[in-house]
């Protein structure tokens, strides 16, 4: 990976309200970022301060993408950066430069459902919905290394996701039948 | 968070350069800690220097007599290493025991041992193996490293580059996890090594430490029942709405004896 050398400035938030004067003062410059989104390349410009969920959700209106809690726990925001899976509230925008992020929209492919999403369809490993996409971008992971997991594996890689609504049985028992749907190739 | 600049500089003396320049300046490796403190305004640094772009800062190499594991190895990557399982198991078992996937896919060694985390894992690895730590600009060992809460013997513009674990006899990790956070309330490595045998307790105190009547117990007979009747002095524990120190100082012999009992043959 490229590293970008330039220093990159303080910067207000692109599209937010502020004066004109203050823009120009030094070090208020957004920063540019180029990173390949969900199989396209894309580029935009961020503050410093901008999280990976925010670029997701506010520069690209990839809404699929969840806020949960914000501090790291939930897992709602959960997406792959150069194929693993990490929590997006909690990486800069600025640090996913020359990245591969796939989050929930890059998961179908034209307009069939993913396995592991038919999985969480059939199964009904959801009831509000808010955690869902983090749990199959979580999953995708969990499968990548581990295509056939038991109750207990998938129990522990759920770790970082949480659902107040279901009691897990169902996301576990959906995320099972996803990857073996995925083994056998549907 | 508050406002700051972010750097990612190419090279390890860019960094440093960048480091030297800002009084205010701080490191990120995995961020996992530092990135939600900044979101809580706990922390203000001036300039952000990620270390992601540096080459060879990170990777798993055995140099015979030791497993050398780069500063920007992740915590996933360790505990997947075929090389850190055939060698150390328990270090191996250790990293993949810390917080959740995601935040084992970003967390790295370094970070986790420059911010010496009064309830981090990997101290009681470090000290538990007599590691030695390799930074910028010497090499220090685990006995001298850890000095208190969030406090560490490395210099304000000194880096942690690789961390060397001597390969032990046998090591086993036992820990009581938070139900939540997954960090340590205390954790506890015992380790056969070829310098004696250590113990080194991690949660219980301001920082990593060596509980040295357990291992002068485990010396004379390496088992469970060795540390019968051993107690811990609560005094100087941590106590926080997770455990009381009287709690603390009972778990450190309870994880002792769980690590023992784990150590195989």
């Amino acid at each position: 990976m490229a590293a970008a050398k330039a220093v990159h400035k303080k910067t207000t938030r692109p599209g937010a309200a502020g004066p004109e004067e203050l823009q120009q003062q030094d070090g208020l410059m957004p920063t540019k970022v180029s990173l390949t989104l969900n199989g396209e390349a894309v580029s935009t410009e961020v503050d410093s301060r901008t999280l990976l969920v925010e670029l997701i959700r506010e520069n690209f209106i990839k809404t699929g993408t969840h806020v949960g809690c914000d501090t790291s726990q939930c897992g709602a925001c959960v997406v792959h950066v150069d194929g693993r899976s990490v929590k997006s509230c909690t990486m800069l925008a600025l640090q996913a430069e020359g990245a591969d992020i796939r989050t929930i929209e890059g998961v179908a492919t034209d307009g069939e459902l993913h396995p592991m999403q038919e999985a969480f369809r059939e199964h009904h490993g959801l009831q509000c919905g808010y955690c869902t996409p983090g749990m199959i971008m979580s999953a995708l992971d969990l499968v990548k290394n581990n295509p056939d997991p038991d109750d207990r594996e998938i129990r522990e890689w759920l770790e970082g996701n949480l659902c107040r609504c279901t009691g897990y049985q169902n996301i576990v028992r959906a995320v099972k039948a996803g990857a073996e749907a995925m083994r056998s190739g549907e | 968070m508050y406002e700051f600049n972010y750097h990612r500089p190419a090279s390890l003396a860019e960094a440093k350069e960048i480091l030297a320049a800002n009084d205010e300046a701080k490191i990120v490796a995995g961020g996992m800690t530092l990135l939600p403190t900044m979101k809580m305004r706990l922390a203000q640094p001036s300039d952000l220097i990620d270390l992601s772009a540096i080459e060879g800062l990170d990777g798993i190499k055995d140099t015979g007599s030791a497993i050398e594991i780069g500063a920007m190895t992740r915590h996933a990557d360790v505990a997947s290493s075929d090389v850190v399982k055939a060698a150390i198991p328990a270090l191996a078992k250790l990293a993949d025991s810390i917080g959740d996937a995601q935040v084992r896919n970003r967390g790295t060694l370094g970070g986790s041992i420059a911010n010496s985390d009064p309830a981090a894992d990997y101290p009681a690895a470090v000290l538990g193996l007599g590691a030695t730590i390799r930074t910028d600009q010497r090499e220090i060992s685990a006995d001298d490293y850890f000095l208190g809460m969030f406090e560490t013997a490395l210099a304000a513009d000194e880096l942690v580059v690789a961390v060397s674990f001597p390969k032990p006899k046998k090591a086993a990790y036992a820990k009581f996890p938070n139900p939540a956070s997954r960090y340590a309330v205390v954790g506890v490595m015992v380790a056969d090594t070829d310098s004696g045998l250590r113990v080194a307790v991690t949660g219980a105190g301001a920082c990593a430490y060596r509980a040295t009547a357990f291992e002068e117990a485990l010396s004379s007979s390496l088992s469970a029942e060795a540390l019968e009747g051993l107690t811990t002095d609560s005094a100087d524990l941590n106590s926080d709405l997770h455990a009381s120190a009287e709690y603390r100082a009972h778990l450190v012999g309870v994880m002792a004896k769980r690590a023992v009992q784990s150590l195989g043959g």
